[in-house]
Formats: structure tokens, C-alpha cells, sequence
């Protein structure tokens, strides 16, 4: 499995969010250009998993989402950390939408 | 042999059930099924709580702070704080402090200062990086690692797989051999995870979805002689210490999933009725209860006695082996059947059940594959000769 997500960008609308299933797993969102805004989780406590999650992100957005994907992962939990450590490895700072993130408590990754 | 508790070992068990039962288990309800870790304001409060107890620093040795209890003392606290959903790999979420690294109170007085005692402190994390792709269980013919000497330096190179938290320490003790295929050949390097050359580059995943192991590459990493956790070559003693004895605390950790799903599974046989009567009352059920009921009680006494033997400086390398061996087997089977016993609850996130079913799994194989503690068994006895 690659590091990082690299899906095709969807776009974030009710039509294509209406399309998900209730799996639990990750998921990212783009703004128009596919500059990542923030990565998030459904998990074990998501009501309708991916589907309820990225429902929720369609109606209060992270500043200038606009696109997203998503992998069904049921190591929700540790993909999701592991994608956070990857974008700040790239980018030297977590999404401008993680801002409920502890960076004391995520680990480095330094991809080859 | 009597294994009936002392007044203050029934003290300090009542002590760690109630706290488990009524600190840990109700923040669990807020908690993601697959979280490993409190919020900080839970973690610090419960901290200072476990510090009151007098039971802060398990596995600490009393002159360095931490609780003066015996192995059998430790085993049934890890029984006790096991017995929740995140139990098996965080037991109660780590408040309990403790040295992770138990390998470090072998370091030079130089060495502590500047690496035990932060780790004991909790301000400092450390990993331990002894299995590579090539194997663990034979970490004296497996280890590829290589360090060479250079002046005042060794210069390390090697891949090191399945390794705890390297993303997030500070330091850690990493095998590499610097010899010949031998026990005498590795040596154990304490190692800055900020120096040039050190790599974390994927996370593992696995069946334990809250917690993953590491991949580490080491390239043209130079560690100061100083920095050599013992002797040259000494590197296989540390780790075996560490195989040894910790086994038997490990293997406690499984009875306490294991006791938690027989009481659920108890409980729910009584409350849920199929053809007019409760599961309870079906002798299928009844018999998977005792069956359960057999495990767990085999596992106590084989993890209680190897502790015992350990305590009273007798050899416990086949008891520690056996311990090992069937707590993890055991423990396997009474959550697999009291998963059954719930139907299709057993396999929700709604309970704590399929946690430990995918978690327990992995006990079979970590700390040494219950194929390699056969292996250990046999060798003491076929050598042993009849007795």
C-alpha cells in the first residue's frame, strides 16, 4: 500500500458524496487546485461512516474544500496518522484544516 | 505450590479492579473502539490518581522510584489493568508509567543521566529495535545490521521491521552485529532518532488498528562508542533478559482479556433467550463457558508459577516459554468463543470483543511465535533427560 493517497480528486458535492457507503477509512479534501485542506477519519463512531463524514464536510466545509477522496480502511486509525505524518513530511506543517491536532503526540516519518 | 494471595496482593488487586472498572472503562464510552491513547487533561488526572495508589512506575525498580512489588504482584496487576477495551496493547492507556525499556538500567552512570532518567521521568520516549526483515525470534543468526567501527564512532547500516513507536521517540536501543554469526556477534547502540541516517520510512499496518509498528532504515548512522549499551558483543544478553523475563507480565496481560470476555459472555448466556430459554441454559453454551473457564485457569497457574520461579531466583526459561505459550493460546480461544456466545454482537465495534479478537491474535506471534516457545520447551527438556 502506498504512503500516500494518491485517488483522483472528487468532486465535493451532494451528488458524489450521496454515492459513498457507510465504510469506515479515511479521507482527504482539496481545494480547486488539489492542494490538500484537511485529512480526516470515520471511524468507529462515525454514524454512516465515510458517508456521514464527508455529508458533514459538505455542509460546513474546511476553508476552501472543494474536492475529495477516500480509502475504506478498516486500520482507520493508523492510516490516518500515517497520511498526517506524510503531508508534513511534504509540506513541514499538518493541513490548515487539522487544527484539532496535538503535533507533540504524532510521530516523523522521513520518506525515502 | 500455594498460590493463595496475600492480604496485600488482594488488596492491591481490588485496588487496580476498582480503578479500571471505574476510571478507565466509562471514558471508553467516549473514545474511538480502535483509540490507544486518553485525552491529556484524562491521562494527567489519572496519573496523579495511579501515583496516590503507590503504583505508579510498574517494572521500575523501587531505588529508581517505582513500586517495591514482586513478579507474582506484577502479573496479576497486568491481569487486572488489561480487563478493558484498549487493555491488551495500552493497558489503562499507559497511567500507570513504568519503564518501557527496562534494558536501560544496565547503562553506565553517564548514560542513565542523560537516557534512563528522562524515560522514567516521562519526558523522553524510547523504542527497541532488535527485529529486521530477515527474523526476530533468532535475533543472534537473523540481525543483517551492521556496525563498524570508525575511530570514535560505529557507522551503522541495516533495516530494522515491526518496531514500536520509532516514529515518535527520542531514542532508542537498536541491535547490529558487529561480529560473527554468534550471540557474541550483536551489539546494542543507543541511538538519537535525530541524528543524520536514522529513518523511519513506512508504518506497518496490522491487524491492531491503533497501534503500528515502524520500519527503520539506518543508513551510514554514526553512534559515539560511548553510546554502547553495555559490552561489544553483549548485545544478545540484553535482548534475551529482556524476551526472558518480560514474558511472563505479557502473558498475564492475555488472562485479563480473556477473564473480561468469560464474564461477558457469562453474563450475556444468563440475559439472552433463543427458543424460549436463556443461552445459559443450553449445555453447547455451558460447555464453552467451561471450556473458557479451563483456559483461563490453566493459563493463571502456568503465568503465576513462572513468576514465582522467577522471584525465587530459580531458572524460569521453560516456565516463562510455557507461561507465554498458553496464555496466548488460551486467551485466543476464550475470546473466540465468547464472541460466539454474542452472535452477532461479538463482531460489532459496539463491543470490546472484536478488539481483542483481531489483538489477541497477534499475542501468538509477538515476544516470540508460540511455535518458538515449543521450541524452547524442548530443547530444556529433551536436554534435561528424563526426570
Amino acid at each position: 500500500m502506498a504512503v500516500r493517497l494518491d485517488k483522483p480528486w472528487i468532486p465535493l458535492t451532494e451528488t458524489h458524496v450521496a454515492k459513498l457507503a457507510g465504510h469506515l477509512g479515511v479521507y482527504q479534501l482539496a481545494d480547486a487546485s488539489g492542494d490538500i485542506v484537511y485529512i480526516g477519519v470515520a471511524g468507529g463512531h462515525s454514524l454512516h461512516g465515510l458517508k456521514g463524514e464527508l455529508t458533514q464536510a459538505l455542509q460546513s466545509p474546511p476553508a476552501g474544500a472543494k474536492q475529495f477522496r477516500y480509502e475504506v480502511n478498516m486500520a482507520y486509525h493508523t492510516r490516518y496518522v500515517e497520511l498526517l505524518q506524510a503531508y508534513r513530511h511534504d509540506h513541514g506543517r499538518l493541513p490548515a484544516g487539522n487544527t484539532d491536532i496535538d503535533e507533540r503526540h504524532l510521530g516523523r516519518l522521513r520518506l525515502g | 505450590m500455594d498460590l493463595a494471595l496475600s492480604e496485600e496482593q488482594k488488596m492491591i488487586v481490588a485496588m487496580v479492579r476498582q480503578f479500571v472498572r471505574e476510571e478507565i472503562v466509562p471514558l471508553e464510552d467516549q473514545l474511538d473502539p480502535d483509540a490507544d491513547e486518553l485525552p491529556q487533561d484524562d491521562y494527567d488526572r489519572l496519573i496523579q490518581k495511579v501515583k496516590e495508589m503507590g503504583l505508579y512506575g510498574l517494572d521500575t525498580p523501587p531505588e529508581y522510584g517505582g513500586p517495591d512489588i514482586d513478579l507474582i504482584t506484577r502479573c496479576l496487576i497486568a491481569i487486572e489493568c488489561s480487563q478493558h477495551r484498549a487493555g491488551l496493547y495500552a493497558p489503562c492507556y499507559y497511567v500507570f508509567g513504568g519503564a518501557r525499556q527496562a534494558q536501560l538500567f544496565e547503562a553506565t552512570e553517564k548514560q542513565k543521566a542523560k537516557y534512563l532518567h528522562p524515560m522514567l521521568r516521562g519526558e523522553k520516549k524510547v523504542f527497541f529495535g532488535l527485529s529486521e526483515p530477515s527474523g526476530g525470534s533468532d535475533p543472534a543468526r537473523a540481525i543483517r545490521t551492521r556496525a563498524v567501527r570508525d575511530g570514535d564512532d560505529w557507522v551503522l547500516n541495516g533495516t530494522k521491521l515491526w518496531i514500536s513507536g520509532a516514529d515518535r521517540a527520542d531514542y532508542g536501543l537498536v541491535f547490529a552485529r558487529t561480529g560473527d554469526k554468534s550471540r557474541s556477534g550483536v551489539t546494542c547502540f543507543i541511538v538519537e532518532t535525530e541524528w543524520p541516517g536514522f529513518n523511519v520510512r513506512r508504518i506497518v499496518h496490522t491487524l491492531r488498528s491503533a497501534k503500528y509498528a515502524t520500519e527503520i532504515q539506518l543508513e551510514d548512522l554514526r553512534v559515539p562508542h560511548e553510546n554502547i549499551l553495555g559490552e561489544v558483543g553483549g548485545g544478545f544478553a540484553i535482548a534475551n533478559d529482556r524476551l526472558s523475563r518480560q514474558r511472563i507480565p505479557y502473558a498475564a496481560e492475555c488472562i485479563g482479556v480473556a477473564v473480561k470476555a468469560h464474564e461477558m459472555a457469562i453474563e450475556y448466556s444468563k440475559i439472552r433467550e433463543t427458543f424460549g430459554a436463556p443461552l445459559a441454559s443450553r449445555q453447547g453454551i455451558q460447555w464453552m463457558l467451561v471450556d473458557n473457564e479451563i483456559d483461563i485457569r490453566t493459563a493463571r497457574w502456568l503465568v503465576l508459577d513462572a513468576a514465582a520461579k522467577a522471584e525465587r531466583g530459580e531458572p524460569f526459561r521453560t516456565e516463562s516459554a510455557l507461561a507465554k505459550l498458553v496464555a496466548a493460546e488460551a486467551s485466543g480461544r476464550v475470546v473466540d468463543r465468547s464472541m460466539q456466545i454474542h452472535g452477532g454482537l461479538g463482531v460489532a465495534k459496539d463491543l470490546p470483543l472484536e478488539r481483542w479478537y483481531r489483538e489477541i491474535r497477534i499475542r501468538r506471534i509477538g515476544e516470540g511465535p508460540s511455535e518458538v516457545q515449543k521450541h524452547v520447551v524442548a530443547r530444556d527438556i529433551l536436554g534435561a533427560g528424563l526426570r
